[in-house]
């Protein structure tokens, strides 16, 4: 979507319309008067604002950001959608706001303390993210709601209540340029940095805020305005002599001007429409329609598998597919796999339960059968096996035989079957043909199903099958 | 919906989506990876969002700011991350934002490891960051209930405008069952309070901040008044062979399913026992645990954790009745053997 709205620098006489004509949500009976200080910049630059979301015609569309700071109470004035965020966290918000709203128009409105020191992560990775939205920075080098402690842009020297001898830039570092930080990221489109102190600097304001609010529109992404402002308060300054600070101070250290404008050449953001359609949905998250009816009614009771090898032998998917067929089978399953940096150390296993009634423990730490793939999964589990129980060892790759005499231990060579049918990688399938041919619970044909929808190739299906097939027909 | 072989973690995916959640917004931790990983897949698939954001302070945020619009929007980590996100949960609940929040618990304190525990119960069941508010606390022992307690968290949080929150651990988020994903789910409610950037939500304002404190007050009153109203009309919970028991074994989680087993041992030992399982944490079902304390000798609570739950348990049974512990930590899973010794001890001790 595109649109062009007109930005033409009329001058608004008056309130705008984005600012309401009493602030009924302000405690107190004053309901005329911000609460912002004589002199402040916020009060400037917010009228600023205000009148290019009034003469842009998007005060309906417009969900502006009251962060913390002396900014938190901008909803007392704002006649917009107004959303009040945590500390700093004002760009992830946004972030939120427009990705579920792609044709509102979001304004982070954030100062020096929000934006610069807690909230640096957020904004650098809205930035990053070409978030379609538009930041106002208020900079006046000190926190105001607070009381007047040292802010990130703060200057070298100056002092404060944090900073009470001046900022030491050996020990306080110095002021920060976001301006010039977030220019040096591809994704933001448009960053100025504007003073606010007489006419001209005033128009180039106004023009500075139009064109992020455009490019909003316009679903260019991501455009950045820092406001040089006053705090004659926190200052300890008249508001003329603030003017004269920012001039003098500030401005030769924080220079206003284009940092980066890239908005000729980029192009607008897709804009996503969610689905709601059910049937669309299902389709996408795979999932198939009907009731799974159970195909045996077989009594097997319950059987705890423990399957083990080194990763690549798809101990884990063997696992997988045998709990895939009971499923099918109408029997209860659970598949458990060991998982983390254990996984990338060369050894994996499952859990695998199969069950006529309700499974308990999804862990197994007693099986009755243990699948040992390799030499150092036997010597792991095969203590563990429960009386009784059955171990099945590939002799392929293990050298030793069970030391156990109260279990059954078969051997069969996995590898070598599956080597034999010209692929190595169906070991795990000969293993579950030799399960199956030992363990009545699951039926062979329930295996051959899962292996159809398993593979694609029909090559891969047939020589999987024949893997188990030679696994289920071995005599050791 | 016919059965599908999958993971509680990808369910809770597939489940949100059913339930109309469009947008989903995480930080990867093992063990709930998973879910981020299929919520990266299959919500740009659906018209939806997925941002992978660069902190879990940022994920929670853009939650906030989703969950603002009106969306059903959520995210989903592990402790350290639950850690980080307290503060947005703060402002989620003070804002009365419907947001559902997946917990899949591994071991603390600290980087502690990636194994199981249950030790975010306090954190979560209490409220973990700052100011007087509750989350709604799911805790589903299976993959099935995985799917099921995310829309029902859907549900919960949309109708009591609060977070609610999916507490489950690494064991039942990586264990693969067969899920029945529902044929049909409810729409969710309109919501007038939401800013979409629209005429007809311009006047509306997201916010927690009252500077007056009789506001504020009220606020905190109506907020108390919902968390009773939670109370008393959503405690549940599963009553497991509790009907004849004199021990009661209470536990949730993958702990209820060996719990499950260890109930198999001890009744063939003669021991009549049984199990409570919570499925909501907060409300906590006191009403019931209360009832039991009627007919049961003694209480066997088993956690892995040093014991969070626990508390829960005396204060609803007033201390009425013994309340033994069964705890493991450290990313070691509860054994049925340690259950049952623990069981064992108790009966004979109390009944």
């Amino acid at each position: 979507m595109s649109e062009t709205i007109t930005t033409t620098t009329t001058v608004t006489k008056g309130r705008p319309e984005a600012i309401y004509e009493t602030f009924e949500r302000k405690s107190g009976k004053d309901k005329l008067t911000t609460h912002y200080c004589p002199g402040c910049g916020h009060g400037r630059a917010q009228k600023l604002v205000a009148e290019a979301i009034s003469e842009m015609g998007l005060g309906d569309r417009t969900i502006f950001i009251s962060p913390v700071g002396c900014s938190v109470f901008s909803y007392y004035y704002m006649n917009t959608g107004n959303v009040q965020a945590p500390h700093g966290r004002a760009p992830a918000v946004g972030t939120g706001l427009v990705r579920a709203r792609p044709d509102s128009i979001v304004i982070s409105y954030q100062g020096d303390g929000d934006l610069a020191a807690i909230g640096t992560a957020e904004i650098i990775h809205a930035a990053n993210r070409g978030e379609n939205m538009t930041v106002i920075f208020i900079n006046n080098a000190i926190y105001g709601m607070t009381g007047g402690q040292m802010a990130p842009t703060t200057m070298v020297g100056q002092r404060t209540l944090t900073t009470p001898s001046g900022r030491n830039a050996a020990t306080e570092g110095h002021p920060m340029r976001m301006a010039e930080l977030i220019a040096t990221l591809e994704a933001p489109v448009y960053v100025e940095r504007v003073s606010c102190t007489d006419v001209k600097n005033i128009h180039k304001c106004r023009k500075a805020i139009r064109k992020g609010l455009q490019l909003q529109v316009e679903r260019k992404g991501f455009s950045f305005i820092e406001i040089l402002a006053t705090c004659p308060t926190n200052w300890k300054k008249t508001p003329q002599d603030s003017i004269k600070w920012v001039q003098d101070v500030m401005e030769p250290y924080f220079k206003p001007g284009v940092y980066k404008d890239i908005s000729a050449t980029v192009q607008p953001l897709p804009r996503p429409e969610p689905k709601t359609d059910r049937k669309e949905l299902e389709k996408i998250l795979g999932l198939q329609s009907g009731k799974t009816v159970a195909k045996t009614t077989g009594k097997i009771g319950e059987r705890r598998i423990k399957i083990a090898g080194f990763g690549g032998q798809g101990a884990l998917t063997a696992g997988a597919m045998l709990a895939t067929a009971g499923m099918n089978d109408g029997l209860q399953v659970t598949w458990l796999p060991s998982y983390g940096p254990e996984m990338r150390g060369g050894t994996a296993n499952c859990s695998v339960v199969i069950s006529d009634k309700r499974i308990g423990s999804p862990l197994v730490t007693q099986p009755n059968v243990l699948i040992a793939m390799n030499r150092p999964s036997l010597d792991a589990f095969e203590q563990e096996v429960a009386p009784g129980g059955i171990i099945m060892v590939n002799s392929s790759l293990i050298d030793r035989k069970v030391a156990r005499t109260d279990v059954k231990a078969v051997y069969a060579p996995f590898t070598e079957l599956a080597a034999g049918l010209g692929l190595k990688a169906a070991a795990n399938a000969v293993a579950i043909g030799v399960f199956l041919a030992h363990e009545k619970s699951i039926d062979r044909e329930r295996i051959y199903e899962v292996l159809r929808t398993s593979f694609k190739k029909k090559e891969a299906v047939e020589t999987n099958i024949r893997a188990v097939d030679a696994g289920y027909e071995y005599k050791a | 919906m016919k059965k599908e072989l999958i993971k509680g973690n990808e369910a809770v995916v597939k489940a949100a989506i059913l339930a109309g959640c469009t947008h989903y917004f995480g930080y990867p931790i093992t063990p709930a990876s998973e879910i981020a990983q299929a919520a990266a897949y299959y919500f740009p698939l659906i018209g939806g969002a997925f941002v992978q954001a660069e902190s879990e302070v940022a994920a929670i945020n853009m939650v906030y700011g989703a969950a603002s619009t009106g969306v059903r929007t959520m995210t989903a980590s592990s402790g350290p991350g639950l850690s980080l996100k307290q503060e947005g949960i703060s402002y989620l609940a003070g804002a009365e934002l419907p947001s559902v929040v997946v917990d899949v618990m591994r071991a603390g304190p600290g980087l502690g490891n990636i194994w199981p525990e249950q030790s975010d119960y306090n954190q979560m069941v209490k409220g973990g960051g700052h100011g007087d508010y509750r989350n709604i606390v799911l805790a589903p022992n299976s993959a099935q209930e995985m799917c099921d307690f995310t829309i029902l968290a859907f549900e919960l949080s949309d109708q009591y405008r609060c977070t609610a929150v999916v507490l489950t651990d690494g064991s039942i988020g990586q264990t693969m069952e067969p899920v029945e994903f529902p044929d049909e789910v409810k729409p969710a409610p309109a919501k007038d309070w939401a800013v979409r950037g629209d005429a007809a939500t311009r006047k509306n304002l997201v916010t927690s901040i009252y500077m007056s404190t009789d506001q504020l007050q009220s606020l905190n009153q109506r907020l108390q008044k919902k968390y009773a109203e939670i109370e008393a009309r959503e405690q549940r919970w599963e009553d497991y062979r509790t009907d004849d028991a004199q021990l009661v074994i209470v536990a949730y989680g993958v702990t209820s399913r060996v719990a499950e087993n260890a109930i198999e041992e001890l009744r063939s030992r003669g021991m009549k026992v049984g199990m409570l399982r919570p499925k909501t944490l907060f409300p906590f079902p006191k009403k019931r645990v209360k009832e039991l304390a009627g007919q049961a000798a003694a209480f066997l609570v088993a956690e892995m954790s040093a014991g969070q739950m626990i508390e829960d348990v005396k204060l609803a049974i007033e201390h009425r009745k013994p309340v033994e512990f069964y705890g493991v930590s450290g990313g070691n899973l509860p054994t049925v053997e340690g259950i049952v010794k623990a069981a064992e001890a108790a009966y004979r001790r109390y009944s």
